[in-house]
């Protein structure tokens, strides 16, 4: 596509484009960064990835601001209208990342002291970086315009959700197996729940770019594993 | 007549099969002398729609609508060739009577064009060269098409003071009221709202939106976000060429042509 008549609505739709780009990268380390906490123990680490979250919320308001005005200005429509509401729906999927993130480093703080099994958590580290290349492959197809790959990790989701289901059986046989690991293992259990949901964002971020590239809508039902022992 | 319904749809228009069309345009081409202004143009009107006309400057967007009340017929030189079928009837045809189909397709212009005569001598004169009516019907009429265009409630006490002692805005939609008052089956709007402020275009606009009720309506603008707001269904031209022809909620969120997307969102040229 060529540029604008008007170079200032090339500049602002520009810079909305960067700051997505941003708030993608801190929201795939923060991602990154708790499920390492988590698996090794780091306090320090926890914390730091917690205090990333301001940022991150910060650009999420900066980038609606941007497109409000855009829109209040510019008046955009077809594919420029897309890529306005696209970029307001993909910031807050990711501030909500963030999010989720933030929770799983909250409870890593929480959980040091007892980590009693710390083969409970290899289930979990899976399921985390499965989400975390689904979350990079969809940033990616979203700075590309890219709605093959987006449609792809589309339809990977369902292995996460597939995993969920297993690292809740693993949980529970911990469980069963000694009682003392039930407070550990239910923080996990809600830690996979967040690595579910930041699988979900990353879904909706496909779904969002699906439209914006092509103007039409993926299908409601995305696929699913057929049974879930959870919620 | 019923041969109008089943003219080959433009592309895009699928939606509208088994809508009745009121005028159909079939490969029309249009000469200033030598230099072809319009080039095989292919579309339809459909009744009780408004159609947009959008496109830069000097792509035939005004062209194609004075031809559709043969408008071009005062000019020597120019000349169409093909088909415009009003319910089925060539409007082209060397031999229509050209009063009788300017009363059935009204014209509105750009700047608001009133006669230099009573706001009521503005209405009446047009149903005059038409009708003959007594006086009490008359008044009828005229207050009618005044309150069809939304100016009766501004106007009714002062029906003899001059057209040109209006505002622009009301001049515009006197003008609107004229062309009402002949009862046409189509009014053609040719950027109605380029010289009005904001308050007396979504007056227009508002008026538009009331009038296709009765009427079929094309209106050309170069205002698109105009375009987007009054029509069912736009029509994209550059250069002598219909681009694209679709509903207009399709052309402004997702246009299958690149060139209407690059033009719609301003990145023409």
């Amino acid at each position: 596509m060529s540029d604008h008549t008007v170079k200032a609505y090339d500049k602002e739709l520009e810079q909305i484009g960067l700051k997505i780009a941003e708030m993608g990268g801190i929201a795939e380390k923060m991602l990154v960064d708790a499920m390492g906490a988590l698996s090794t123990q780091n306090a320090e680490l926890a914390a730091r990835t917690v205090s990333c979250d301001p940022k991150l919320d910060k650009l999420q308001r900066e980038v609606e601001e941007a497109a409000i005005l855009t829109i209040a200005r510019r008046q955009p429509v077809a594919g420029d209208l897309r890529e306005i509401v696209g970029a307001i729906r993909t910031a807050s999927d990711l501030e909500r990342v963030g999010d989720l993130a933030k929770n799983i480093a909250k409870r890593a703080i929480k959980v040091i002291s007892d980590a009693r099994v710390p083969r409970a958590t290899v289930g979990l580290k899976h399921m985390g970086d499965l989400a975390a290349i689904q979350l990079k492959d969809v940033l990616d197809a979203y700075s590309s315009r890219d709605a093959v790959r987006a449609k792809a990790v589309w339809m990977r989701d369902a292995e996460i959700d597939a995993l969920e289901d297993s690292v809740f059986r693993d949980q529970l046989t911990f469980m069963m197996e000694d009682p003392r690991n039930i407070t550990y293992c239910t923080h996990l259990l809600f830690c996979s729940k967040n690595i579910e949901r930041i699988g979900d964002h990353a879904t909706n971020i496909a779904e969002t770019i699906h439209y914006l590239v092509t103007g039409e809508n993926l299908p409601i039902e995305r696929p699913r594993t057929p049974e879930k022992f959870t919620s | 007549m019923s041969g109008t319904d089943s003219v080959t749809l433009s592309e895009g228009a699928g939606s509208m099969v088994n809508h009745p069309v009121k005028l159909a345009v079939k490969n029309l081409d249009f000469f200033y002398g030598q230099t072809r202004a319009l080039k095989g143009i292919n579309l339809s009107l459909y009744k009780n729609i408004v159609t947009a006309f959008i496109g830069p400057s000097g792509c035939g967007k005004s062209t194609l609508l004075r031809v559709l009340n043969r408008m071009y017929d005062l000019y020597p030189a120019q000349r169409a060739t093909g088909e415009v079928l009003l319910d089925g009837q060539n409007v082209l045809d060397p031999k229509l009577d050209l009063n009788l189909l300017r009363a059935r397709v009204g014209m509105v212009f750009q700047k608001p064009t009133p006669f230099p005569m009573t706001i009521y001598d503005n209405i009446a004169f047009g149903i005059k060269l038409y009708e003959k009516l007594p006086k009490s019907e008359m008044d009828g009429r005229v207050e009618q098409a005044l309150k069809g265009a939304a100016l009766w409630n501004e106007v009714k006490d002062k029906l003899n003071a001059s057209g040109l002692s209006l505002s622009g805005g009301q001049q515009q939609r006197l003008c609107i009221a004229r062309t009402v008052a002949i009862k046409p089956e189509v009014i053609l709007f040719d950027e109605p709202c380029s010289a009005l402020d904001p308050i007396s275009t979504a007056k227009v606009e508002e008026l538009i939106d009331e009038l296709k009720s009765q009427y079929t309506i094309a209106i050309v603008t170069h205002n698109m976000q105009q375009a987007a707001r009054v029509s069912q269904f736009t029509a994209f031209m550059y250069l002598g060429d219909l681009v694209e022809f679709d509903e207009t909620n399709k052309i402004f969120t997702k246009p299958s042509k690149k060139q209407t997307q690059e033009y719609i969102t301003g990145r023409f040229g």
